[in-house]
């Protein structure tokens, strides 16, 4: 077999038509459908946010009703976390994961293929509830993307259930893409790349996972209590049955405070291969970086509780979750500092991807430092549900988690395509992307610390000035994601051809394969020293 | 290629197996916290949850050299159609001394609604030494149309008391049961749903 597969190295037995993408084992096709969803869902989710700031334009209830409003902020927020960032996450995962271990695909093609089928149907179902609250058919979700009891049990739509049904899909989903990273990483390394010799991204990836298949169950275990609660009269939060609905924040949080890591460490991965490339020299710590973020998914597990100071905790709970969040800062920091030895001193250049990854770093550490304010429990009580907290999780996921995924679509780009992208306009989406974020994110930390509170569609007169240029920003930022799409699709319908290596800097497996990459990766297992 | 084969044959159903073991424990795991949280709120008295009802072997001891002070809320949840109040707002009791007060409902609907009350003690530090001996949330309250009944409730504030502590408050929330259209006679239904609600 060995003679034969190398003969054909290059002989590429794609099928063809729609069979392609539906069949589809090969993780170069999985990954572009899962990073084409997650596209459709930026814009999607975005066309919401933009219908959020047009209403937030000026106080009074111009477009929207306040119902549809509280719709609109719970299916962006959904649509953005699930829909967009994780599926994107995968999909770089597939596309990178076997090219820079030395695999020739993922070690479960065919639930890979499933993982992602699954994603359509989730979606389906969630946004199916939106269509249907526009036709008038009644309320989708309204209840905010964290959903608590009893807002979304007692007083939740007909359509929660649609979401219920709708995350455990996702949750199916995204648990056996974890399964099929950690078993592709733990089994089809390369010969001699020991698991300190893994490229950073892999490793973070390998730490996502674990955290994906820890906590995606308990989400699950938790809207399967609210199915319940709605329809089987179980009293999981219903304080009339003997429930607490507090215990539901606890149950969420424990999910959702390692979720945003999930959401946040692949990015410190792809930052982490970026800027060694543009600065010319190796990854700076590596194994502290390793450590550091073994500790932060650990750290992950026991914070949950700072998202809910207010529920009335005693004061010793308030002190363990206060300073358990602090210490993130620690290994977070390690992060930071190594990015910055790394490009102290390289011979530094501004292709779009590293300007990206620079802007990560700087405004990722600017969500981190508001993350740290909102961690000490007393200031906490002013900051709670106000636009402060929007700002905060903004800046980490926006210009945090999105920012790298930007990134690494410029840096891998002339490696899946073979042709280079078109850096004018690239730097052009840059810019405008970077500045805008900036003018629509950075004044809600001013209008929140005044005391804003988040999803409400009206507001206080003070606050006008403030949301008039964070809607400014908001369309900015909107309409010049579609100069990234038309980037993209230049690139894939040609271009200058890129060359192997693609960047002078670059390193890792990943660029000693041709451009365009291959259909199947490595056939033969390089062999790495 | 043949090497890898040969171990993702070997290795992976082993790795597949233990991660859906992992998943499949970590989805009990959540549910497991439904039980832990009361265990957890019980031990450390958190969340001012009352403990179930006492019985003393002998007589506690009382303290007659302070007086703590007992506030009495009550409140209906949504639209429950009663009247429900404490007959008196506030009483100083002597830590270890029986006290016994009593709260008023009355059923101001035409139908006949099962309520059941739900305590909570104010500080939550302080509901580990709140006991109650006697209770209308101990059982399942039924009122017929326009009934209304005295509903009282004893109990003893233990002795052990931090002296932080000098007033405490108690308030009950009726909530309509969730069995109000259930058959009511049936007996072990009603003793089951009694134990839900300590």
């Amino acid at each position: 077999m060995n003679a034969v597969v190398e003969e054909h190295h290059d002989h590429d037995h794609k099928p063809t038509g729609i069979g392609r993408w539906l069949f589809s084992t090969n993780h170069k096709d999985i990954g572009s459908m899962y990073l084409w969803f997650a596209f459709t869902m930026f814009f999607i989710g975005g066309a919401l946010a933009l219908l959020i700031r047009a209403e937030l334009f000026q106080p009074g209830m111009q477009i929207v009703e306040p119902e549809f409003f509280n719709q609109l902020t719970t299916l962006h927020g959904l649509i953005m976390v699930f829909g967009v960032i994780m599926p994107a996450f995968v999909g770089l995962a597939n596309w990178q994961l076997p090219m820079m271990i030395g695999a020739p695909d993922m070690a479960l093609p065919r639930m890979n293929n499933w993982s992602f089928w699954l994603l359509p149907a989730a979606f389906g179902l969630l946004l199916a509830s939106l269509v249907m609250s526009i036709m008038g058919l009644g309320s989708a979700p309204n209840f905010g993307w964290t959903f608590y009891a009893p807002l979304s049990t007692t007083y939740g739509p007909d359509s929660t259930d649609y979401f219920i049904f709708s995350v455990h899909l996702m949750g199916i989903s995204s648990v056996m893409g974890a399964i099929n990273v950690i078993a592709t990483i733990m089994n089809l390394r390369a010969p001699g790349m020991t698991y300190m010799k893994m490229p950073i991204f892999v490793w973070t990836w390998f730490i996502t996972a674990y955290l994906l298949i820890a906590v995606m169950p308990v989400l699950a275990g938790v809207v399967t209590m609210m199915l319940t609660d709605r329809n089987f009269g179980t009293s999981f939060f219903d304080a009339a049955g003997g429930g607490d609905p507090v215990m539901f924040q606890h149950v969420f949080w424990f999910f959702g405070h390692p979720e945003v890591y999930i959401m946040i460490l692949p990015a410190f991965g792809i930052v982490s291969s970026i800027v060694p490339t543009f600065s010319r020299k190796p990854l700076f710590g590596y194994s502290s970086m390793v450590y550091a973020t073994a500790s932060i998914a650990f750290l992950s597990f026991i914070v949950w509780a700072h998202h809910m100071f207010t529920v009335g905790m005693p004061v010793a709970g308030e002190l363990f979750f206060m300073y358990s969040t602090m210490l993130i800062a620690i290994p977070t920091g390690v992060k930071v500092f190594n990015w910055i030895s790394t490009m102290w001193r390289g011979a530094l250049t501004f292709e779009t991807p590293m300007l990206f990854a620079i802007a990560f770093i700087f405004l990722f550490t600017m969500g981190g430092f508001t993350g740290l304010m909102l961690c000490i429990a007393p200031a906490d009580f002013q900051y709670h549900d106000t636009y402060f907290v929007v700002a905060h999780f903004h800046y980490v996921l926006v210009t945090g988690a999105a920012f790298s995924i930007m990134a690494a679509v410029y840096f891998w780009l002339p490696k899946w395509t073979g042709n280079m992208y078109d850096e004018k306009l690239g730097k052009l989406h840059f810019w405008l992307t970077c500045i805008s974020a900036n003018v629509l994110f950075f004044p809600m930390h001013f209008v929140g610390l005044a005391g804003m509170p988040r999803r409400i569609p009206d507001y206080a007169l003070q606050f006008a000035e403030f949301n008039q240029i964070a809607s400014v920003g908001a369309f900015v930022f909107g309409f010049s994601q579609l100069i990234f799409l038309y980037v993209v699709i230049k690139c894939v319908r040609g271009g200058e051809k890129a060359t192997d290596k693609v960047w002078e800097g670059a390193h890792g497996l990943e660029f000693d394969l041709p451009s365009p990459a291959p259909f199947h990766s490595y056939t033969t297992p390089p062999v790495v020293k | 290629m043949s090497v890898q084969t040969e171990k993702q044959t070997t290795d992976n159903p082993k790795i597949i197996g233990k991660l859906l073991l992992v998943v499949v424990a970590m989805f009990g795991f959540g549910f497991a916290l439904v039980p832990l949280y009361d265990v957890f709120c019980d031990i450390t008295g958190l969340n001012g949850k009352t403990g179930d009802k006492v019985h003393f072997e002998t007589a506690p001891i009382v303290d007659e050299s302070r007086l703590v002070k007992i506030t009495f809320l009550a409140s209906l949840n949504e639209s429950m159609p009663w009247e429900f109040k404490p007959q008196q707002n506030f009483i100083e009791v002597h830590p270890g001394k029986p006290t016994t007060i009593n709260y008023i409902a009355r059923n101001m609907s035409s139908k006949s609604i099962v309520g059941n009350a739900v305590p909570s003690v104010s500080p939550g530090l302080a509901a580990a030494y709140f006991q109650k001996t006697e209770c209308f949330c101990f059982t399942r309250q039924e009122l017929k149309a326009g009934e209304e009944k005295i509903m009282p409730v004893t109990f003893i504030v233990d002795s052990e008391l931090s002296d932080d502590i000098n007033e405490i408050a108690l308030s009950y929330t009726f909530f309509i049961s969730k069995q109000n259209n259930e058959d009511l006679a049936d007996n072990t239904l009603t003793a089951k749903s009694i134990n839900t609600f300590k």
